[in-house]
């Protein structure tokens, strides 16, 4: 990949770790509301369906992860696999569109 | 008067050979401040002239007496034996990173060879008709590059860099902190061709901020920060569209 685009390959997973602590944070902490609270499924499923919120936050989590992911693996085929190029770039790229579609379906699945 | 015990002599492994060697060992008199050079130096006066190794000036300045001791990259004719032997016992090896001529020295032409790669060679502006460049010695860009300019060449960042080691094409600490200096010298010219030399899947990009090279440095340089500027100034250069 060009400088350039290295460049903008880093600055993307930066920007995406930083969206990614934030939403972690939150998401754990949601996690540990909903098992103190001992709510069912079925009382998550009436607080997520319809929020604009929820999906929102759950759809810029996918994203983040969907762009976050592919750039990690990238780097660790090429350290670890001595993968690189174009090859490489494909495959990564299509592991981010793979969790971008799989994520974006589950948060349909709860807030639609 | 009590008599003071002799020392136990120092057990020293030392690599021989090229890339296929092996450690052979040795015994060695113990003295007082012995440092791990003057270990090798007597192994090669004393017991074998054939043992292959670098140093100049015996007092941290020329950085060529770099080998691994103990597993660690140190300029030898600085560690003091006493700090760095394990129950007497010293592993003396060549640095790693690096292809092995014979015995503890390096072919360090790839070494420099990415400085080049890394565009670290300066390029004037001026011509002699200029006046001299005035450079404030409080200005950031020189106060960024205060400490990163002390750097010696000796090469235990590299050595000590997992990345080189993954990545052989990585350019290393040295040549992306020697890189840095050249972006902060108000005096140079190639900015813009030493950010695209730098910022490509082998350079400052592939930095993990591990901080190794910090670690190791003998001089106390943080080319990890040098790193974390070419990384900043690459991206505000590729958003200006200028990379």
């Amino acid at each position: 990949m060009s400088a350039r685009g290295e460049t903008y390959a880093w600055l993307a997973q930066r920007a995406s770790a930083a969206v990614l602590a934030l939403c972690v944070a939150v998401h754990l902490a949601t996690l540990i509301f909903a098992v103190h609270e001992g709510l069912s499924a079925a009382a998550i499923l009436s607080r997520t369906r319809g929020s604009t919120a929820w999906m929102g936050f759950y759809a810029l989590f996918v994203v983040a992860v969907a762009i976050h992911a592919p750039l990690g693996l990238r780097t660790v085929a090429a350290e670890w696999l001595s993968w690189r190029g174009r090859g490489a770039d494909a495959a990564c790229t299509a592991a981010g569109i793979v969790l971008l579609v799989l994520g974006l379906r589950a948060v349909a699945a709860v807030t639609l | 008067m009590a008599m003071r015990e002799p020392e136990k002599p120092l057990h020293a492994s030392v690599w021989r050979g090229g890339e296929r060697g092996r450690f052979q060992s040795y015994e060695v008199p113990r003295q007082d401040a012995q440092t791990v050079l003057d270990v090798v130096t007597w192994i090669q006066r004393r017991v074998d002239p054939s043992l292959a190794y670098r140093f100049a000036c015996r007092v941290g300045m020329c950085g060529s007496c770099a080998m691994t001791v103990n597993g660690i990259p140190r300029w030898t004719c600085r560690t003091h034996v006493a700090r760095v032997a394990v129950d007497d016992r010293l592993e003396i090896a060549p640095l790693a990173n690096l292809p092995i001529v014979r015995d503890l020295v390096v072919d360090m032409s790839e070494f420099f060879d990415k400085w080049a790669r890394a565009k670290g060679r300066f390029v004037p502006t001026a011509t002699r008709h200029d006046d001299f460049a005035r450079v404030r010695p409080d200005s950031p860009p020189r106060r960024d590059a205060d400490e990163a300019i002390q750097c010696i060449g000796c090469a235990v960042c590299y050595a000590a860099c997992d990345v080189v080691a993954w990545n052989p094409d990585y350019l290393g600490p040295a040549a992306l902190n020697r890189s840095w200096t050249l972006i902060r010298d108000a005096r140079d010219g190639a900015r813009r061709e030493r950010l695209a030399a730098v910022a490509g899947d082998a350079g400052c990009h592939a930095c993990h901020t591990q901080g190794m090279c910090s670690e190791r440095c003998p001089t106390h340089l943080s080319p990890t920060a040098s790193i974390a500027g070419l990384k900043r100034a690459s991206v505000v250069a590729a958003l200006r569209g200028e990379l």
